[in-house]
């Protein structure tokens, strides 16, 4: 902050203040007294018959309004407020996360680097550590995947064995630290509706789904063409893209005709945001042991 | 008293017309506004109401739409008729303006009405409280420019000496509005539906809470004063209790306000410097706050056997006691620790509420209930036991309301921060939210109780404008004791 901005605002609080102690200050006066009708206390103005006294402030309101502008005089010294004066304290807000982040680290550091020390498949066998990455997957994870992990429209289910980026701790953990984006183009303008509608019937007869045979032969020819180059000749996918195998009749987004020509015609673009801002590495450590435990428990 | 006198000859010549459109808009915007406040609230309670039209229905398109409508329609429409009322009687002036007082009446309920087809369909700024689109903000501008004309072209012309308490508060409430909203709704136009606001990221959010946090100061707070000094020393017929603190507090409330609003932006990108300058100009706002609440309460002084027979003034009454409890509950929100508890928790909204339907709306209603039966030439409205039936449901509803969410915000609160033995925290966001539905409940059940006596009041007040008044003389309505 310039030195100018600061004494803007230093000078503003201190008029504002001044102002307000003077009028307080300068409003004590006595009751108005009509020395021909001791009884009469009103100012005198009269305005659409109402009328006005003039009592003096009461004095417990008077000490709490002095008492609050000293409590601020005291705050004003001790913290920031007074433009770039620092206060007497030394306080931000940013010290203070770090001296809370600290005391945090100091009664928790040794149980999460005990863990962070150990194999992800190794955590995944500890109760102790499930239990932890349960509740850090409540509260950050199950927004989107839910609080079963069953997943939603959209969102992969992380409790099955069919992985889009593969499975293994060190993946699972690469998912988490960097994040994904699965990008499917839009393939309507480059293939024309006739081949989206052959395309979606054969990537239906793929997972054994009910489909027009003939539509799915013309279909074939076309996913040679266009779509198998991610998603693999036999439609099995590819984990190095995110491409998802299209033969286990497991679906991210709507796996009925409609719902498939609607991927195929406008691509699908899906983002899993990256974690390693967000969660520290001890954190992560112990999600990627909990979500790799998910379908390791489940066999 | 001969200003009574005054005051009686000159009466035909007041504009009461523009008093009285503002005050029928004032129930029926009243009616509108909080109808759509229980259907948000019972769609937190029951998620499927989203769905009856979407988008139209959904929660995120209705909720502007009834803060929209209660603070500008109904608190407006409110604050234009009290403010014109009240101006033109103490200062014994009929209304200066010509043209411009029935543009004010006519803009304000396009404004309105625009409002009402625009933010469902989701045309907004995306600024809380000032969700409108530039041409609608350009509208509301000419009006308070209007506005402002009309009323200190009145108090210019004013025949009496000084000017009355109520309207340095009406004055400051103007003045400062004005301010807000064009400060605050600057944007750079892109089409004629969407705009882009002038600035961004932590000075966005400073100036936001500028206007914000002084929406509440200015429109909800100093202009209802004005409407509190007026009516209930008015319906008591008891003087004011102290001049001095008029004027102590008045100072000290309007230049204070204005620094308060970054306690809306605690432990956020904001520097220090100005969360903690707003942190305590916050609390020194108490005293001020108080000082309106103290000369309207201890203005009935040797008054208070009426509160027995009279409803109008038991709303007005009532409505100070919500208004210096909401004002102490804010200084305390304001403190740091406090706030990191209450923030982003239902507290918020209870706290909101007990100020907008505790004060603002109580007093509103009473100012009304004193009004109709003026601007009708009635001795008094159709039924003085609707307006005690209305009364107890209003309390009810406010009361249950502000308990709900007291029980719920500080319940999220220690969910959020609760931390197991391991460091891991204990409850999810869900859970939290789950805990909450029996307080969503009952915030519905207090929001029809307010609602059903908005619904009295709008059947009082039809009956009142419709009823000759030969009716009330022979039917021999029924006095309350």
């Amino acid at each position: 902050m310039s030195t100018f901005w600061s004494l803007w605002i230093i000078g503003l609080t201190l008029i504002n203040l001044g102002l307000i102690i003077w009028v307080l200050m300068a409003n004590r006066k006595v009751a108005i007294s009509d020395d021909d009708d001791p009884e009469n206390k009103t100012t005198g103005h009269i305005y659409d018959g109402i009328e006005e006294y003039d009592n003096p402030l009461p004095k417990w309101w008077f000490q709490m309004f002095v008492g609050t502008i000293i409590f601020t005089a005291i705050y004003l010294a001790l913290y920031p407020g007074l433009g770039s004066f620092k206060g007497l304290l030394g306080w931000t807000s940013q010290n203070q996360l770090e001296r809370e982040q600290e005391r945090a680290d100091e009664q928790y550091g040794e149980l999460f680097a005990q863990f962070a020390a150990m194999p992800v498949e190794q955590v995944a066998e500890d109760p102790r550590a499930l239990k932890m990455g349960v509740r850090l997957f409540a509260n950050n994870c199950a927004i989107c995947h839910g609080a079963d992990a069953g997943g939603n429209y959209g969102f992969p289910n992380l409790t099955d064995n069919d992985w889009l980026y593969g499975g293994t701790p060190e993946l699972i953990k690469q998912t988490l630290v960097n994040g994904r984006n699965g990008n499917m183009p839009p393939w309507g303008p480059i293939i024309g509706e006739e081949n989206v509608v052959a395309a979606a019937e054969y990537v239906l007869s793929l997972s054994g789904r009910e489909h027009r045979q003939e539509l799915a032969v013309a279909g074939q020819k076309v996913f040679a063409q266009n779509c198998a180059a991610c998603h693999g000749a036999d439609g099995k996918g590819n984990q190095l893209l995110g491409a998802p195998n299209l033969t286990d009749d497991i679906w991210l987004y709507d796996g009925t005709a409609k719902g498939i020509r609607h991927s195929i015609r406008n691509g699908r673009n899906n983002v899993m945001p990256a974690q390693q801002e967000r969660l520290r590495e001890e954190k992560i450590h112990l999600l990627t042991a909990y979500v790799y435990s998910l379908s390791r428990n489940m066999e | 008293m001969s200003s009574n006198q005054a005051t009686a000859v000159e009466q035909s010549a007041y504009d009461y017309k523009v008093v009285r459109q503002f005050t029928i808009m004032t129930v029926v915007w009243g009616v509108i506004g909080m109808s759509l406040g229980v259907f948000i609230a019972a769609e937190l309670m029951w998620p499927q109401l989203n769905d009856i039209l979407q988008p139209y229905s959904h929660f995120g398109r209705l909720r502007p739409l009834h803060t929209n409508a209660v603070i500008f329609a109904f608190g407006g429409c409110a604050l234009f008729a009290t403010s014109y009322y009240v101006v033109q009687r103490t200062c014994q002036a009929p209304l200066f303006g010509g043209i411009l007082v029935p543009f004010t009446f006519w803009g304000w309920q396009l404004v309105i009405v625009l409002a009402c087809i625009t933010l469902p369909l989701g045309y907004t700024s995306t600024k809380e409280y000032a969700e409108l689109e530039w041409p609608i903000d350009i509208l509301i501008t000419l009006v308070w420019v209007s506005y402002a004309i009309v009323f200190f072209g009145t108090i210019v012309k004013r025949k009496t000496s000084h000017i009355y308490v109520a309207n340095w508060f009406y004055g400051a409430f103007i003045i400062t509005v004005a301010l807000l909203h064009v400060v605050n709704s600057m944007a750079v136009p892109v089409t004629l539906t969407k705009s882009y606001s002038m600035y961004s990221g932590a000075m966005d959010a400073m100036i936001q809470w500028w206007y914000g946090h002084n929406a509440v100061g200015f429109f909800l707070t100093a202009g209802f004063l004005g409407m509190m000094y007026y009516f209930v020393p008015k319906q008591a017929g008891r003087p004011v209790y102290s001049y001095q603190l008029s004027i102590v507090h008045f100072w000290a409330l309007i230049s204070l306000y204005i620094w308060a609003g970054s306690h809306h932006l605690h432990y956020s990108a904001l520097p220090d410097w100005a969360q903690s300058l707003g942190m305590v100009m916050s609390l020194i706002l108490l005293a001020p706050s108080w000082g309106g609440m103290i000369n309207g309460i201890m203005t009935l002084s040797g008054a208070w056997h009426k509160l027995r027979t009279d409803p109008t003034l038991r709303f007005l009454v009532v409505s100070l006691s919500f208004y210096g409890m909401s004002t102490f509950e804010g200084p305390m929100m304001a403190i740091k620790t406090v706030n990191a508890l209450s923030h982003n928790t239902d507290w918020t909204v209870g706290h909101v509420h007990s100020g907008a339907l505790g004060w603002v709306a109580m007093i509103s209603i009473g100012a009304v209930y004193h009004l109709l039966p003026v601007l009708t030439g009635r001795r008094e409205m159709w039924s003085v036991t609707l307006i005690n039936t209305h009364f107890w449901l209003a309390t009810i509803g406010t009361v249950l309301y502000i308990a709900s969410m007291w029980v719920n915000g500080i319940m999220q609160g220690l969910m959020w921060r609760a931390f197991n033995a391991d460091g891991t925290l204990t409850y999810s966001f869900a859970e939290a939210v789950e805990a909450s539905y029996p307080g969503y409940f009952v915030r519905v059940l207090g929001g029809g109780f307010f609602l059903v006596g908005m619904l009295l009041m709008a059947f009082n007040m039809y009956r009142t404008l419709v009823t000759e008044e030969e009716d009330e003389v022979t039917d021999a309505q029924p006095q309350t004791a």
